[in-house]
């Protein structure tokens, strides 16, 4: 495990947050919100392309290189950091991961390209509650002759308004709640039997609920039946990566509080030189420096394939939890009424917050995770 | 051998290995069990065992348990690498620290900064040898959190100074045989009033109380001067210029406290875990957890504080290394180490229930009663060394650049 980056891994961390601030601000998002995009962007699609940002942990492909997870990660936290839509975290690495995790050099072969150049995107078809609950699928997964066959409904699945292809997680033997009897599969956006229902989410970035009527698969990844073996490091690293970004948002949003304690008198002082706030900002300084650490260290761990990573990915998803929400309220609060305003980009932190903490689960979920991996 | 490191660095490591094997006496490679193992050395040491003496003297004569000051002043003379190799091969081995001293931690890399030659060819070799038992006057009745309010009267009377005054929480003062002191030698200015100088314990006009603490032990003084006479040449750094060597020692404080954390060596945070505990007096449920969900969570969000608390030090240590600045980093760490002692010796009190709860006498297990005494104990983590108020000051202002209020 290390927290120093490489040489490559800065200039990555360099070009992802110059990109963020020049092409992907805040008004960016506004300005899809306002035209009812649902996080619907294909330019942004085709920069990230360009960039190669896709294909970072895919190395030996046209397009592709390894800067690994580390690598990735700058560039998640860039992303956060402007509250940027891309598809990165579904595509670049959940797809990328469990293809690659499937041991399947055939399906390596077709899709990692596709990847690495931007000319596939893809959606992770999980949940079916409310709450992240991984194994808890009913989700029909009917292998007949090699072919499977999907029929059942996911809730609130991120980018599945725009992918071109869902990795279902479907249930081939066993009831909701094993581990045994998942299995993972491919569908296309448009197999017959597909409906997708886009969602106008509380952050703008969007998602959307989906049904399968006995929709063909084009392929499984790994064996049927032992879909958990891929699902549970895929959600790991999803985990991790969804973490990095909530750093760059919490980062963002601090700077930006920490700026106007600088210039907002009342008084006739500047707010920022009442202990009141002073200590809270400390408090806040604070929780982001132990978060930082907690997301390196977590990314580093898959890059060197430390044994550790499900407590640290636990520790990293429910540390950035507790920090962005700290920092999202008092972001609102120490901007006091400017704060409330939709002009301001005070609420588009408070909102994307409240959707990252949930995502892959919250803190209670992984303060339990975290307790059972340690046998208590 | 060990990643990254040169052949250089491995053949160190090897002659380290070799030395360390044939010089450590066995009895120095368990763990200490109680206080009474620690050696703070000194002239008034005494040594249960033989072994810690010994011990001592042949890390003392290697310059060893000063790893990284300069072989002249009697250290070890070693680079960072190298000081990180011997530390590597002590912990393989299980050997104890031969020495504690407030010398080594804080008076001595102050002293290496400001002091002039004659001192510190005086003074550090006593301090690497573990002769002389260094104590700190700092704090006074009046002066705690405001530091530079103190009052202790230094006056020049030509050909030495003459001291008078009072500190209080001198640490081990009963114990030491000089203390280092911040005296004020202008009553005119604030902080351009202060002097840092030193002078023997038992020098007349010296006297110390111990204090005895809510958790029943003394381990700090007041600490009394009547007209107490130093020699001129006693005085480090310039008249009236001792606020910065002061400011710079509490930094060195920090960071010892920091590193190693709080009550490492305290009696209570010994073999069984706060998760053992806590399973023994509550039982668990059916699938193993701990039976008591909210307690579960509770602890398990302190055993995930502390483990962000553990990378955040590595991550300093890794970043420092690679020549980053790390003082953003680091201010964190003293605030969120006394946090974390507290919330653990606090969550170990609650776990034990009832057996949490004696003071004395055998009807309570000893360790029990150590755990209760450590709580009480790590109450003082978040006032010693800076109260966690003055560390949030101190982050606002020097780290996130907020304002004075005026």
């Amino acid at each position: 495990m290390t927290f120093i980056l490489t040489e490559d891994q800065q200039m990555l961390r360099d070009t992802a947050l110059a990109f963020a601030r020049d092409e992907l601000p805040t008004t960016h998002l506004r300005a899809l919100r306002d035209a009812g995009a649902n996080g619907v962007d294909p330019e942004t699609r085709k920069k990230l392309a360009e960039l190669g940002f896709f294909g970072v942990i895919i190395p030996d492909e046209p397009g592709g290189e390894h800067f690994g997870l580390v690598g990735l990660g700058q560039i998640l936290e860039a992303q956060g950091r402007t509250l940027a839509v891309t598809p990165l975290l579904q595509t670049a690495l959940i797809a990328a991961s469990a293809i690659q995790l499937s041991g399947d050099a055939d399906l390596a072969g077709e899709w990692l390209p596709k990847i690495a150049m931007g000319e596939a995107t893809f959606a992770l078809a999980l949940e079916e509650g409310t709450h992240h609950a991984p194994t808890n699928i009913a989700t029909e997964a009917k292998t007949d002759g090699g072919e499977t066959v999907i029929s059942g409904s996911k809730r609130y699945v991120p980018d599945a308004q725009h992918a071109d292809m869902f990795i279902v997680v479907g249930r081939s033997a066993g009831k909701p709640g094993d581990e045994e009897g998942l299995t993972l599969c491919l569908v296309p956006r448009d197999a017959d039997g597909v409906s997708v229902q886009t969602l106008n989410t509380l952050d703008a970035h969007g998602a959307a609920h989906l049904s399968f009527e006995n929709a063909n698969a084009v392929a499984n990844l790994g064996e049927a039946g032992k879909g958990w073996d891929i699902l549970s490091p895929v959600l790991d690293r999803a985990r991790i990566g969804l973490a990095a970004e909530m750093l760059g948002s919490a980062s963002a949003a601090f700077e930006m509080t920490l700026e106007y304690l600088q210039t907002r008198k009342q008084f006739g002082q500047l707010i920022g030189s009442f202990q009141a706030l002073q200590h809270r900002a400390a408090l806040m300084f604070t929780e982001l420096e132990l978060t930082r650490s907690a997301v390196a260290g977590a990314l580093s761990a898959v890059d060197t394939g430390r044994n550790n990573v499900p407590a640290l990915a636990s520790l990293a998803k429910a540390r950035a939890g507790e920090t962005l929400h700290l920092v999202s309220n008092e972001t609102v609060q120490m901007h006091g009424g400017i704060g409330m305003t939709d002009e301001h980009d005070a609420g588009l932190f408070l909102k994307r917050a409240r959707v990252a903490e949930t995502l892959y689960g919250g803190e209670s979920f992984h303060r339990d995770r975290y307790a059972t991996l340690q046998g208590f | 051998m060990a990643y990254g490191d040169t052949a250089q660095l491995d053949a160190f490591r090897a002659e380290t290995r070799t030395w360390l094997e044939e010089n450590c006496p066995d009895t120095m490679r368990t763990p200490m069990t109680s206080d009474a193992d620690v050696i703070w050395g000194g002239r008034g040491q005494e040594y249960k065992n033989p072994d810690a003496k010994l011990w001592l003297a042949r890390m003392g004569e290697k310059g060893w348990t000063a790893p990284e000051w300069p072989a002249e002043y009697g250290g070890g003379g070693l680079s960072k690498d190298e000081a990180r190799i011997l530390k590597e091969e002590m912990q393989r081995i299980k050997a104890r620290e031969p020495l504690f001293s407030f010398g080594i931690w804080m008076f001595g890399p102050a002293l290496l900064e400001f002091g002039n030659e004659e001192q510190k060819k005086r003074f550090l070799p006593q301090i690497v040898k573990g002769e002389i038992r260094w104590c700190q006057g700092y704090s006074e009745p009046g002066a705690g959190s405001d530091l530079a309010g103190l009052q202790t009267k230094c006056e020049d009377q030509g050909d030495h100074y003459l001291i008078n005054g009072q500190k209080v929480w001198t640490s081990y003062a009963d114990h030491a045989d000089w203390i280092f002191c911040l005296v004020r030698t202008d009553t005119s200015e604030k902080h351009n009033g202060i002097s840092f100088i030193v002078f023997d314990m038992e020098t007349d006009g010296v006297e110390t109380r111990p204090i005895k603490l809510i958790s029943g032990s003394s381990p700090f003084c007041e600490t009394f001067f009547n007209d107490v006479k130093v020699p001129k040449a006693q005085m480090v750094g310039e008249l009236n210029k001792g606020w910065t060597i002061a400011k710079r020692l509490l930094q060195f404080e920090r960071q010892s406290i920091s590193a190693g954390g709080f009550g490492s060596t305290s009696a209570g945070s010994g073999a069984m875990g706060l998760h053992d505990i806590a399973k023994y007096h509550l039982g668990t449920d059916g699938s193993g957890a701990l039976s008591d969900g909210d307690l579960r969570a509770r602890i398990t969000k302190h055993m995930m504080y502390d483990k962000a608390f553990g990378l955040t030090v590595r991550r300093g240590t890794e970043e420092a290394k690679a020549g980053n600045d790390i003082g953003a980093t680091t201010s964190i760490l003293k605030y969120c180490a006394a946090k974390l002692n507290q919330e653990k010796t606090e969550l170990t009190v609650e776990a034990l229930g009832t057996e949490g709860l004696g003071w004395s006498g055998d009807g309570f297990d000893k360790r029990a009663m150590g755990a209760t005494r450590a709580m009480l104990r790590a109450k003082g983590n978040s006032i010693e060394g800076g109260t966690s108020e003055v560390n949030l000051n101190v982050i606002a202002k020097r780290v996130l650049g907020l304002r004075e209020h005026q």
